[in-house]
């Protein structure tokens, strides 16, 4: 085992979702309709995607930092800390998809919330498919990085600018029940944050455990 | 004459009534917590998760261990 100090957030995380798990499933909820039970999918779903965008940042944060020393331990930073959030992301779309399906009757519906959803995701996998398709590691990083700010303004642009200015079917939007001032309840948000603040960690946590393998595979190939 | 529409007030006043209590009626799943099998779900849910925590500090180990090795390895 290490030091207290350096795995402490592993700790609060695990212990955020896991009282985020058992809350969610427990504590009251507003009643409302369309959404009964399923209000609780803020607990699960929404979370996924609070925390996609929360190390979406991350990963811009580190895509700047490459751009300003061409540190290439930045890049793979910001590589994998996106791929953690394109991950969340897909858990986000494909959960929403299972609910849409037993609340609308279709597993998608042409809606201006879902369409940026996906938009935003498939400009998340562009930039995987960009960085697989360049082999000079200096090249691939800056266009990478370059492209990552792109994407992080286009991911503010399709999650939170245009949903808020359409009419959506999405709860939340449109008049539609859901975890607007007047639902989300303040017993709600006492289970939503820690939420996303413990899937936050352990994704983090994820992706610092796939940086710490990689190191160990550069080393091993610097030493042949 | 009055009687006869004191009559018809409390029969609209207890059909509206009775709507709006119909339309607050919104279904959860009530009967899921009454007989207390929701806990089963949770213990399930919880187990799951604990084991995938548990698979990420195996994990976690793992890579510790390597770093370890790797660092005696490269000092001597």
């Amino acid at each position: 085992m290490g030091q207290i100090k350096d795995y402490w957030w592993k700790v609060l995380g695990v212990a955020l979702v896991f009282y985020a798990i058992v809350a969610g499933l427990l504590t009251d909820v507003p009643k409302l309709p369309i959404l009964n039970e399923t209000i609780r999918n803020l607990y699960y779903h929404v979370t996924m995607w609070f925390a996609m965008m929360i190390l979406m940042t991350g990963s811009v944060v580190y895509s700047v930092k490459y751009l300003m020393g061409f540190n290439i331990d930045f890049d793979r930073k910001a590589r994998i800390t996106a791929g953690i959030g394109i991950l969340f992301g897909l858990v986000g779309i494909t959960t929403g998809s299972v609910w849409a399906q037993f609340t609308w009757g279709a597993f998608w519906v042409n809606d201006p919330k879902l369409n940026g959803a996906a938009i935003t995701l498939l400009i998340y996998l562009a930039y995987i498919i960009l960085r697989n398709s360049l082999d000079e590691e200096q090249k691939r990083a800056r266009l990478a990085a370059v492209y990552n700010i792109f994407a992080y303004v286009l991911l503010v642009v399709f999650l939170m600018i245009l949903p808020r200015m359409t009419d959506s079917l999405h709860p939340g939007n449109g008049g539609n029940p859901a975890f607007s001032s007047y639902d989300l309840d303040n017993d709600m948000r006492k289970v939503f944050y820690p939420a996303i603040i413990g899937w936050t960690l352990i994704g983090v946590w994820m992706g610092q455990i796939r940086y710490r393998f990689e190191n160990i595979e550069k080393k091993l190939h610097a030493d042949d | 004459m009055i009687k006869q529409l004191k009559y018809y007030l409390t029969l609209i006043m207890g059909l509206v009534f009775t709507q709006f209590a119909q339309a607050e009626e919104i279904e959860m799943a009530d009967a899921m917590r009454a007989n207390g099998k929701i806990y089963v779900v949770v213990a399930v849910i919880a187990i799951i998760f604990v084991a995938i925590v548990v698979y990420l500090i195996s994990l976690d180990r793992k890579a510790s261990k390597l770093e370890k090795e790797l660092k005696e390895h490269s000092e001597s």
